[in-house]
């Protein structure tokens, strides 16, 4: 139990994906102008993370480890996320089209999302159970972090930034800022 | 290294069929449960898309929903008779409105005396009707106006009244 809750403090803070290991940097930046988009990103990421890394589990501990072709994890692993978003996307749009509205194009775009990839790499040899902990504690922390970068760059919109400054270049820094937050978190595990 | 080749395309092309299968199957059983769903669609693509609420529900979306379980066909007072009419032949069910009755009669008329030219109203019309610009006084071009009334909370000084449309000549 400690074990697991170490797996998961590590993978939502420690490790976390976009300020510690810099992926998934493009839905960071793309989907955190507002709050209204952060949230549903988030959670639209946590979803596929989780089923990713179930399917892409059994994927490599019953196919390609019994057939000695570990190295094509790579590839048969973005199949299986492109097949997992494709089938979120189908069961979202079912069951509420107002959330797949919502969503739009963020949906689809969570296939190229390296911070999937990564996780789902990262993952594959542990078991089912540590992965899919693992898996809900990256989602976690991706989802934190972009929540709180979306409410900074909120407060941002009305701060007294120099010109020079605003927009893009102060919205970078402040991700450069908490990502050496993120930094002391490093000696925990 | 042939046998390698073989086994290699083998997997990929057997986890490409499996997962394209699992897609397919779950396109299916949407598509088995779509028939309801793209009468809501329909529905929802012949009401005004304002989002005014004015027929009691939170939005077009629901209100079409509510339509295909049997709700009157004629809540909606921005798409006027035209909708009903609309509604009416795609769904088959009476237009027993007088179609007269249903034209939104209820125009919004900026009282320009209070208005203080604050803009707020302007983003608020889903029809673009209001034109003014920031400090000086708007009016609302009464042909375009469909009474939905969104922008009344948000006028700062309760300027925005109903009034009858006035009958063009």
């Amino acid at each position: 139990m400690a074990e697991l809750f170490a797996l998961f403090v590590g993978a939502a803070l420690v490790n976390n994906f976009v300020l510690v290991q810099f992926l998934g940097l493009c839905p960071y930046v793309g989907t955190s102008k507002r709050l209204e988009t952060a949230i549903p990103m988030s959670l639209a990421t946590a979803f596929v993370m989780l089923l990713a890394t179930v399917l892409t589990h059994i994927l490599y501990t019953l196919v390609l480890i019994p057939l000695d072709l570990e190295y094509l994890r790579i590839i048969a692993f973005i199949f299986a996320i492109a097949a997992v978003v494709q089938m979120t996307e189908l069961y979202v749009r079912q069951i509420s089209p107002v959330l797949h509205q919502l969503l739009g194009i963020y949906l689809p775009l969570i296939t190229s999302n390296c911070a999937i990839l990564g996780l789902v790499l990262t993952v594959a040899d542990l078991s089912l159970p540590q992965a899919m902990v693992y898996a809900v504690g990256g989602a976690f922390g991706f989802g934190l972090v972009l929540v709180v970068f979306a409410s900074l760059r909120e407060r941002l919109q009305s701060a007294a930034v120099p010109a020079a400054f605003r927009g893009a270049p102060v919205a970078l820094l402040c991700a450069g800022f908490m990502a050496l937050a993120f930094a002391g978190f490093l000696g925990m595990a | 290294m042939f046998e390698e080749v073989v086994l290699v395309s083998l997997t990929m092309a057997g986890i490409g069929i499996t997962l394209s299968g699992g897609i397919a199957a779950l396109a299916k059983w949407t598509e088995s449960r779509q028939p309801i769903d793209s009468l809501v669609e329909r529905v929802n693509g012949l009401l005004p898309q304002i989002q005014c609420a004015k027929c009691g529900f939170p939005g077009c979306r629901p209100y079409a929903e509510a339509v295909i379980a049997g709700e009157r066909i004629d809540l909606c007072p921005p798409g006027g008779s035209d909708t009903v009419q609309a509604l009416g032949h795609l769904l088959n069910r009476p237009v027993d409105v007088p179609a007269e009755t249903m034209d939104s009669d209820q125009v919004a008329f900026i009282d320009e005396n209070t208005c203080v030219g604050c803009a707020r109203c302007i983003p608020a019309c889903p029809v673009d009707a209001i034109v003014g610009a920031e400090r000086y006084t708007h009016t609302i071009l009464q042909e375009h106006c469909t009474g939905c009334e969104l922008c009344i909370p948000v006028c700062p000084v309760d300027c925005i009244d109903l009034h009858k449309r006035a009958v063009h000549a």
